[in-house]
This record gives C-alpha cells, sequence and structure tokens, in this order.
C-alpha cells in the first residue's frame, strides 16, 4: 500500500458532544483539535465539536463548511449509523454534497458509553475518527437505485394483527393477500371464552372483522395455504403459495353442514379445542370460520385411509365434495409483506413436576378457555376431566415456562391478566375458591390493574411464591384425591402444601415451531429466543431489516390483543404509505462478482439469505444478481479470493479505516504512507 | 554492450528458492547468456563490499528470498534496494515471512532459548549468542535478531512479489523470459507492485476436483482419512486452503491429493490471508448451534498453522504487537 497516491479530498470531520452522552466521556475537543492537527496530512481541512451534531444548527455547520471549504468529504463523529446516517447524508446532499461522501463513526456506542476511563476513551475517539477519514477518501459517489412498488401486499398469518393490517390496507383501496395456513382466520383469539379486562365476548368482537376481512373486495383470502418461497426484494416480491387441497369445490359449497352432520368419523380437536372436543374428518374448525367451507383432513378420513365411505359426497346438496382436488400452486406479485404469524403455547409437559398428562385434573390456559367457553365442548361449564365435576377450589399458576431460565427467560406479557381472567370466571360461575400463584403480578395496560384491585375484592387468594410441585400424593388430612400445590409462600416465609381440585397452568406464549425457517424464507433474523426483529425496539417497531418485510402480533414478541392490534394498524400504515410514494430508493450498496479473480470455489453458493448468488458450472464462477442483492455483505466478507467487492464496503475502504484504527500501532513508515 | 546485471540474496530463509532457481534445468543458461551474475551467495564467491562498492542502480534485476530477522539482513536489504533497478520479493518469506514469521508468536528471548536449548542441541554450558564477543583476536559481531521478523516490504520499497515456498520453477522461468523479452524491447514490465509468476485467481481455480455448495459437518485431518480422489477436500471436512490461496502452483497439491496449505499467499487484493480464510471457513460450516460450531471448529487443530502458516509476518496481526518498535 505504500505507493498509493496522497488523496486529494477536502475532509470535514465533526465531534459530537451529544449532549453529555459524549462530552461526559470523551475529551471532544481535544478529539477535534487532534484531527484539525494530525489529520490535516490526511485531507481534514477542518474539525470541528459541537453540542448536537443532529440538530438543525449541526446540520447547517456541515452545509456551511461544504460551500466556504469546499469540503469533498464529511465524517461525523456522534451515534450509531443507526440512527443518524440518513440525518447526515441528507445534510450533506442538501449542502451539494454527494450523500454518499458521508462517513458516520460511532463515538457513543462504541466509546462513550462502553468506557469509564476518560483519557483511554479520548484516545479510542481519535483512532474511530482517524478510520473513517482513512475510510472517507475512498467513498465513491453513488445514487440511490429506483424502483417501483407493486401496490399489492401479502399478508401471512390470520390471527387478529394480521386480519386488522389486511383490512387497513384493503380499506385504504390496495389488493392484499391474506394467507392463513388453518382453514379459517381468526388465529388464536378465537379460541378464547371472555378477553380481558373488559371481559366482552371474544367471538363477539372478533367475527364481525373475520366476516369483513372474508367479504372485502381487496382482500384474497388463502385459507388452508403457506408460503413455500419468496424471491425479489422490496417493493417486488414474487412469492410462492401452495393452497392445500380442502377436497371441496368452494364454487359450489355452499356451507350447510350436511356433509360434517353426516361424516361418522369422529376425531379429536387438539387443534381448535385444545384436545377437549372432537370434531369430523370433514369440518369447520366453529361455526363462524370464516371461510365457511368445510376441509376435509386427509389424515383422518375414511375414504383416503381405507378407500371406502364417501358419506359425505353422498348427502352434499350441491355435490361440492371433491375427492381427486390437488393441491394449487400459485405466485403472486407484491411490494410489502406483512408477518403475523402469531404464537403458539408453551408446552407444559415439559415441566414434569406440574404434572401436565398426568394429572387428569391439571390443565393448559387454552384448555380452560375451551372449557369456560360457551361454545365449546362442555357448553361452557366449568368441569374437572370426569366432564360433569364442578371444582370446588381451583389453582391458577402464573410464569408456567416463562421468566425461568430452565424454559423461557422472557416475561409472556400477558399471563398476569390472563390469569386473573380466569380466576373472575371460575368464581363467577362455580364459586369456587381460587387461588393464584404468582411471581410478581404485572398488570400494566389501560384498565389492568384495575382489574386486579377487582379481582382482590371479589375475594381471589394471592399466594407470591413459584410452585414447586404439583401431586396426587396426599400426606396430610384433606389431601386425599386432591391436587396439592407445593409452593413456598414467599411473603409469609414458609413451605405451603394447598389442595385444591383443579389446575390451571398459564403457559407462556412462545414463537411458532416452524419460526426460524419461516424467518429464513422471508429473509429476516429471529432472536435467540425466536421471536422476530424488529429493526428499532422503541422506534421502529413494526419494521425488519429487510426492506418490505414488516411484523406485526405476537411474532415480534409476547403481547395482548390491543397491542396486536395496534402493531396490526400501525405496519398497515407504513405499507400504505410506502405504496402511496409508487417508488422506492434503495441503498445502492450492491456485490458484485470480479469474474476473473472467482475461482469457483463455490463457498458464497449457500451464503446469500437473498439467494442472489448463481454459480455458472460451465464456467465455473458465480455471479450475484443485482437485482436481489442487498448488499448485507456476506458473501464479500466470506469470499476468500477477494473476488467480492461490495459497493461501499470494498477491501480498500474497510482496510484503510482497519489502518486508520490501528495507526498508532503501525510502524511509523506504515502510518506515513496513506 | 555489457550484460545487465543480476543478483539474488538470501535473508532468514530455507535455501529452497534458491533451489527453485536451479531447478528450471537449461533454463538457467538463458540467465547466463543474458546477464552477468555480479552477486549471489549460494552460488558464486562475493564480498559485501563488492556490492557496495557497485554504482547504484547498477544491478538491473535483484531477487531476493528471505525475511529480514536481523541487522544483517535488513542492511543487505537496504544495500540491494540501493544498487537494484527491480527487487523483487522472492519467494514467500520475502513475500509474507512463511515458515520464519511464525516465530513472531512468541517473545524472541523465548525463541532463542527454544532454539539452543532443544533436545537435539548440543549446549551443555547453556550458552546464548552474543551479538559481540572478545577474543585475544579482537572484537568479533554477529548480526543482532529482531524482536520480530519482517517482510522486505516492510523495510524497504518493492517492486514486484513472486509468491510461492518456494516459487514454481516453471514460474521462475516465465519471469526471467519475460526480462528478457523487456530486456529485447517485446514485452512490457507489470505495474510496480504487481505480483508476478503467479495466477489472477486462486487454486480451486486450477484444481481438478469436482465442487458442490459448502457445507461442513466435521473437520478432519488428511491422514486419517479416505479422501475421494475427485472431490474437493473441502468439501469432505479436509481443511484445503485452496480457496484463499493465489493460483499460479497448477493445485499441486490439491492435484496430489493433499491439501493447500497457502504457500502462494493471499489473492489480488487480500490483506489479511489468514482472516480471509477464517471467514470462509466459518461461512460453510453447517450449523447454528454454538456447542457443536465449537466441536466442529476443535477439528482444526492448529489454528495457527491452518490459517498464518505463510503469511503472519505480513498480516494484519502484525499491528497488535508492534513489536520492532518497543522490543518485544
Ligand atoms: C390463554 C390465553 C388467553 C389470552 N387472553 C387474552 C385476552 O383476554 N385479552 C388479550 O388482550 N390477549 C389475550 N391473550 C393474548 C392473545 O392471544 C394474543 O395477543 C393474540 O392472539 C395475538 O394475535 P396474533 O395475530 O399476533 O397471533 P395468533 O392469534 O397466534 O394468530 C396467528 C395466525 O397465523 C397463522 N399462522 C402461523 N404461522 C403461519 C404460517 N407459516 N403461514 C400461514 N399462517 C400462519 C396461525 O394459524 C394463526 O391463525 C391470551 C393468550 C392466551 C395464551
Ligand atoms: S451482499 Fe452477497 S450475500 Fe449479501 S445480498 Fe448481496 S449477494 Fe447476497
Ligand atoms: S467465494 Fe469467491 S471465489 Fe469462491 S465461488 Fe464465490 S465468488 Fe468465486
Ligand atoms: S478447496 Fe482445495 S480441493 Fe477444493 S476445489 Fe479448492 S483447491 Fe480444490
Amino acid at each position: 500500500m505504500s505507493d498509493e497516491k496522497k488523496p486529494q479530498e477536502r475532509v470535514g470531520v465533526y465531534v459530537c458532544h451529544c449532549g453529555t452522552n459524549i462530552a461526559g466521556v470523551v475529551n471532544v475537543a481535544e478529539v477535534s483539535e487532534w484531527a484539525g492537527r494530525e489529520m490535516a496530512k490526511e485531507g481534514v481541512v477542518v474539525a470541528r465539536d459541537y453540542k448536537f451534531m443532529c440538530s438543525s444548527l449541526g446540520q447547517e455547520l456541515i452545509q456551511k463548511d461544504i460551500k466556504e471549504h469546499g469540503l469533498t468529504r464529511v465524517v461525523v463523529a456522534a451515534c450509531s449509523p443507526h440512527l443518524h446516517e440518513k440525518t447526515f447524508r441528507t445534510a450533506c446532499n442538501g449542502g451539494g454534497l454527494n450523500p454518499y461522501l458521508c462517513e458516520l463513526v460511532s463515538i457513543r456506542e462504541q466509546v462513550s458509553w462502553v468506557h469509564t476511563d476518560k483519557s483511554a476513551a479520548t484516545e479510542k475517539a481519535k483512532a474511530i475518527v482517524a478510520g473513517g477519514v482513512r475510510r472517507v477518501v475512498h467513498h465513491e459517489p453513488l445514487e440511490p437505485l429506483h424502483v417501483p412498488i407493486h401496490p399489492a401486499t401479502l399478508v401471512v398469518g390470520g390471527g387478529i394483527a394480521g386480519i386488522q393490517a389486511a383490512l387497513e390496507i384493503a380499506e385504504a383501496g390496495y389488493p392484499v393477500y391474506l394467507v392463513e395456513r388453518e382453514p379459517t382466520i381468526g388465529g388464536h383469539m378465537a379460541q378464547f371464552d371472555k378477553t380481558f379486562p373488559t371481559l366482552d365476548c371474544s367471538a363477539c368482537i372478533l367475527t364481525p372483522k373475520m366476516v369483513d376481512a372474508g367479504n372485502h373486495p381487496n382482500i384474497t383470502l388463502l385459507t388452508y395455504s403457506e408460503v413455500e418461497k419468496v424471491d425479489g426484494y422490496v417493493g417486488n416480491f414474487v412469492v410462492t403459495i401452495r393452497k392445500r387441497a380442502r377436497s371441496v369445490n368452494e364454487e359450489l359449497c355452499t356451507g350447510c353442514g350436511i356433509c360434517w352432520e353426516k361424516c361418522p368419523k369422529k376425531v379429536i380437536d387438539d387443534k381448535f379445542e385444545a384436545g377437549l372436543g372432537y370434531r369430523k374428518a370433514v369440518y369447520v374448525p366453529f361455526p363462524q370460520a370464516v371461510p365457511k367451507y368445510p376441509v376435509i383432513d386427509r389424515e383422518n378420513c375414511t375414504y383416503y385411509q381405507k378407500g371406502t365411505c364417501k358419506a359425505c359426497e353422498k348427502f352434499c346438496p350441491t355435490g361440492a365434495i371433491d375427492f381427486a382436488q390437488e393441491d394449487q400452486v400459485m405466485t403472486v406479485e407484491v411490494g410489502n409483506i406483512l408477518l403475523a404469524t402469531g404464537w403458539q403455547l408453551f408446552d407444559a409437559r415439559k415441566i414434569p413436576n406440574y404434572g401436565y398428562g398426568r394429572l387428569a385434573n391439571v390443565f393448559t390456559s387454552l384448555e380452560f378457555e375451551r372449557l369456560s367457553n360457551a361454545a365449546g365442548p362442555t357448553g361452557g361449564n366449568i368441569v374437572l376431566r370426569d366432564g360433569k365435576t364442578v371444582p370446588k377450589s381451583v389453582a391458577i399458576v402464573h410464569c408456567v415456562g416463562s421468566r425461568d431460565k430452565n424454559y423461557n427467560n422472557y416475561c409472556s406479557a400477558i399471563c398476569c391478566m390472563q390469569s386473573l381472567k380466569f380466576a373472575h370466571l371460575v368464581k363467577e360461575k362455580t364459586g369456587a375458591t381460587v387461588y393464584n400463584f404468582y411471581i410478581d403480578i404485572r398488570t400494566p395496560g389501560k384498565g389492568y390493574d384495575e382489574f386486579y384491585q377487582r379481582l382482590i375484592e371479589e375475594g381471589t387468594l394471592f399466594v407470591r411464591g413459584k410452585v414447586a410441585e404439583i401431586t396426587d400424593a396426599a400426606r396430610n388430612p384433606g389431601e386425599e384425591g386432591k391436587l396439592i400445590v407445593q409452593v413456598e409462600d414467599t411473603l409469609v416465609g414458609k413451605q405451603r402444601r394447598i389442595p385444591v381440585d383443579m389446575v390451571i397452568l398459564s403457559a407462556g406464549l412462545e414463537p411458532q415451531p416452524d419460526a426460524k425457517e419461516v424467518a429464513k424464507k422471508f429473509g429476516i433474523s429471529c432472536s435467540a429466543d425466536g421471536f422476530y426483529i424488529e429493526r428499532h425496539p422503541k422506534l421502529d417497531p413494526v419494521a425488519t431489516m429487510t426492506e418490505g418485510i414488516y411484523l406485526a402480533g405476537c411474532v415480534q414478541g409476547p403481547k395482548d390483543i390491543p397491542s396486536s392490534v395496534a402493531q396490526g394498524a400501525a405496519a398497515a400504515a407504513r405499507i400504505v404509505g410506502k405504496i402511496q410514494q409508487k417508488e422506492i430508493a434503495l441503498e445502492p450498496v450492491r456485490a458484485t462478482v470480479n469474474q476473473e479473480q472467482c475461482s469457483g470455489c463455490r463457498i458464497c453458493n449457500n451464503l446469500c439469505p437473498f439467494n442472489a448468488i448463481l454459480f455458472h458450472e460451465d464456467r465455473m464462477v458465480s455471479e450475484v444478481n443485482p437485482a436481489l442483492c442487498q448488499g448485507c455483505g456476506t458473501c464479500v466478507a466470506a469470499c476468500p479470493a477477494g473476488a467480492i467487492s461490495g459497493t461501499g464496503f470494498s477491501n480498500e475502504q474497510i482496510l484503510s479505516q482497519i489502518e486508520g484504527l490501528l495507526m498508532l500501532n503501525l510502524s511509523s513508515k506504515e502510518a506515513a504512507a496513506a | 554492450m555489457s550484460k545487465p546485471k543480476f543478483a539474488m540474496y538470501w535473508a532468514a530463509s530455507c535455501g529452497g528458492c534458491e533451489i527453485a532457481v536451479l531447478n528450471i534445468h537449461e533454463k538457467i543458461l538463458d540467465v547466463d547468456a543474458n546477464f552477468e551474475v555480479v552477486f549471489w551467495p549460494v552460488a558464486m564467491d562475493a564480498k559485501y563490499k563488492d556490492v557496495e562498492a557497485m554504482e547504484d542502480g547498477s544491478i538491473l534485476l535483484t531477487l531476493f528470498n528471505g525475511g529480514i530477522r536481523n541487522d544483517e539482513n535488513e542492511h543487505i536489504a537496504k544495500l540491494l534496494r540501493k544498487k537494484s533497478q527491480i527487487l523483487v520479493a522472492f519467494g514467500s518469506c520475502a513475500c509474507e515471512g512463511c515458515i520464519p514469521g511464525l516465530a513472531n508468536f512468541s517473545p524472541i528471548q523465548q525463541v532463542v532459548d527454544t532454539a539452543f536449548s532443544t533436545v537435539s542441541t548440543d549446549n551443555p554450558e547453556n550458552v546464548r549468542p552474543q551479538p559481540s564477543y572478545d577474543m585475544p583476536e579482537g572484537t568479533i559481531h554477529i548480526p543482532t535478531l529482531y524482536p520480530v521478523l519482517r517482510t522486505l516490504d516492510q523495510v524497504v520499497d518493492v517492486d514486484y512479489y513472486m509468491p510461492g515456498c518456494p516459487p514454481e520453477s516453471h514460474q521462475i522461468a516465465a519471469v526471467i523470459d519475460l526480462v528478457i523479452q523487456v530486456l529485447q524491447g517485446k514485452a512490457q514490465l507489470p505495474p510496480k507492485g504487481s505480483v508476478i509468476g503467479a495466477g489472477g485467481s486462486t487454486v480451486c481455480d486450477e484444481c481438478k476436483r469436482k465442487r458442490n455448495e459448502k457445507t461442513i459437518k466435521e473437520f478432519g485431518r488428511i491422514q486419517l482419512m479416505h479422501a475421494d480422489p475427485e472431490l474437493c477436500l473441502l468439501e469432505q471436512g479436509i481443511p484445503c486452503n485452496g480457496p484463499a490461496t493465489r493460483s499460479g502452483c497448477n493445485a499441486r497439491c490439491p492435484s496430489a491429493g493433499a491439501q493447500c496449505i497457502g504457500c502462494y499467499g493471499p489473492a489480488e487484493g487480500v490483506v489479511d490471508y489468514g482472516a480471509r480464510l477464517v471467514s470462509a471457513f466459518a461461512s460453510v460450516i453447517d450449523s447454528n448451534d454454538p456447542a457443536e460450531i465449537d466441536r466442529i471448529l476443535d477439528g482444526l487443530v492448529d489454528p495457527a498453522g491452518q490459517f498464518y502458516r505463510f503469511n503472519l509476518a505480513g498480516s494484519l496481526l502484525r499491528a497488535a504487537k508492534p513489536a520492532w518498535k518497543s522490543g518485544d
């Protein structure tokens, strides 16, 4: 590198105080003076520090210098590019400088927030500035890529979050494909009896929305369907969807219900009825299902399994049963995608000492919802597993599988309120004594703590402590034939054994079992626990790091219905806003393979999260499709031949930055050479 | 007209580069026909003072092999730089430090202690070499060891780089041919700073083995495996450095059934060979489970040797240890 030309660029360096965020730890004045003096030979012509670079005054400072000092490059040492890269690029643009000639280096997240030694932090800030200056001189002016946005949207998951979003986008006048893998939309909310804290009937508030979604002219409902493949990129996704064969011709079916009445094959419904009730082999999950058409569950249908029966076909008045129907694979083009695939219940069997699956009268929360639901298998009677005994005492165990480092560390957010709801329902319907076993009661939500107060007044008993065991082994008089809840009551400070008739486990919310594969399919990232990662946890909770892909509801993390609906609506607003722009500017950061240098080693072939890399067998070289590449840099870093280079992230840029960072450590000869 | 002058020197190296030059067989006669060999310690008798007496720039071509280990190496490097028009860093040691450069992992005292106390060292008084020693005849000197080994271009300006441990004879012959053609006005020299006598891609480019998308579940040692002779070694879990190593050797090792160990150094534009290779291997490890990944990586028994065998002294890692300024 010793013989490269000295840069002829005129660089301006701006060191931000960020109030005391940076200035409290880094001597910002020293950094800017140092840059002005020591980096002059690297092209720095002005260096300043300023209280808030992101303020309009800070930005104007840059713009003024661009004009007065003829700056050709700008380095801002402030916060992370995540936050303000766009701000400073836009400022440069306003000053007449191509926005990509600006480099934002972080001395807040990477320095002041993580160090306490002021002089060492100041030295580190200098090194980071030096890296930025070394890098920025290699920047090239770039123009954003403009691509049109397809007006249609794909919504995956027809729970309350997905339904809300689909309706809002459709109402705004744009087409929506709503893909749901179950035979009906509605999601988990359709299973519930009442909803906290207002105790309105879940079906009463949900089904009108389901019907609206089913009837909306702008919504194409694709139930019993799943996304197989996603190609393309923001504005222009091409999505392959498999619509599984229902074995029912939707054109002819009127939803009259004769088929499921006549079907002789009863199947335990472990989906909608949580295993407590039955359905037929041809079925709709529940009477208000949308769409109204049944499906034949081929794994359980006698005809599919044994070759005879066809009762449904015989009785169907419109001849809608179609045993030969095949899956339909279709592709749709959409501009944006919303993932609202929700949650699954933590499997309480994983905690053997709670006895679920072994002790008959230990129920999960979803089972209880069905027990309590007037449309459920017991007609809303809260009874023990025998189907008739009304419990006289009920234990509700909070945080099952949540806030527990053996299972999930996180709080499932809804279980406290859901447990309180159950306590109320049990009390109201059976008059039983109800115990709530909790670690902490968490009721932050509108009307939530008031609901808790109401429960206390209703006489629900609260025991603070993590339940150790639920057993049917009686030790003391009065325990025979009961379930005994063994717990350390931390308020009283002693072990207690509380005998009850019924236990309800408030199991936590977990990501869907296929969350990781689905994330991969859509090119977004999952956190370690499997929930999808939003672009910014506070400021951008419904977008993802992948342009054009949005999140709503529990797919992003456990939450209640109001928050799921709010996210659905927020995501819809974001998407509609994008569609209305008609065009989207993409970061012009793309990878390219130098065909001469590529050895065809195929290291990169499997790596691209956007499937942008293809391998030419004939020439034994790899190539990046620029229309698919999102510039993530994965392949650039992986290519051992250095054959792939990313715009804005060339080897030269990165290495110069590293050299800048290490400047004080490299030999003086090398440091002097630019 | 007198013939253009040629020199070749060995600094910290094993001598293999010299043999490789002689191994060009009858082509060596072309060297003799076209050049006057003025300095080549391994092949002819010459004194440093003869070189010192030469006019600056009077040697047309100097092939310098070996790294800069001591003050003598440095002195001759600087001397030959001054006297030569074209200075070529010849072979892996001069280009990137090679095996002698691996000593940079250890403090120099430890290196010396190891060298003078091995089982096969006959050193009953456990002496260590001293830079100067008083004898009845006067004081004698030996060169002073530096705390780290440096590459040639970390000491002087280098015109061309010729990689390989040693460079392949056919490549040496081709370079000599080229220089002769330049002398005859039939060809032009490549731009200063270029790598010569090597390819522009990596070893895989010349390797004939079949290859697929790579997914590695296990690394193994070649001597313990029955490798498929047709299939890419890396895909079989044998840590082949071919993907990161500059082409030019005709994929000698993989063709012979052994993995590439990287003697031709990094590909064009790549500064840190080891980092490149680490990130390439890491990219194709087929697991998301940290414990399993650790287990897979345990299959790489000697990571330093795997990734930095030839290029430690030239790698970016050197910046972590500014040893030649501070002692060690
Ligand atoms: C027992 C219990 C009681 C609760 N009670 C209340 C309450 O009273 N009040 C309240 O505010 N909150 C309550 N909650 C929380 C509430 O369930 C959630 O807030 C809500 O269900 C979130 O909706 P969603 O649309 O994000 O997810 P879901 O309801 O899970 O919907 C997701 C939908 O996506 C579909 N899907 C999943 N993967 C795919 C795929 N790959 N392709 C296509 N479709 C897919 C699913 O089939 C489902 O229909 C309760 C939770 C529990 C466990
Ligand atoms: S930079 Fe490489 S890995 Fe990333 S999107 Fe582009 S082609 Fe794919
Ligand atoms: S990793 Fe690099 S050299 Fe290997 S196939 Fe991909 S582009 Fe070519
Ligand atoms: S990794 Fe090794 S064996 Fe595989 S193609 Fe490259 S050089 Fe050949």
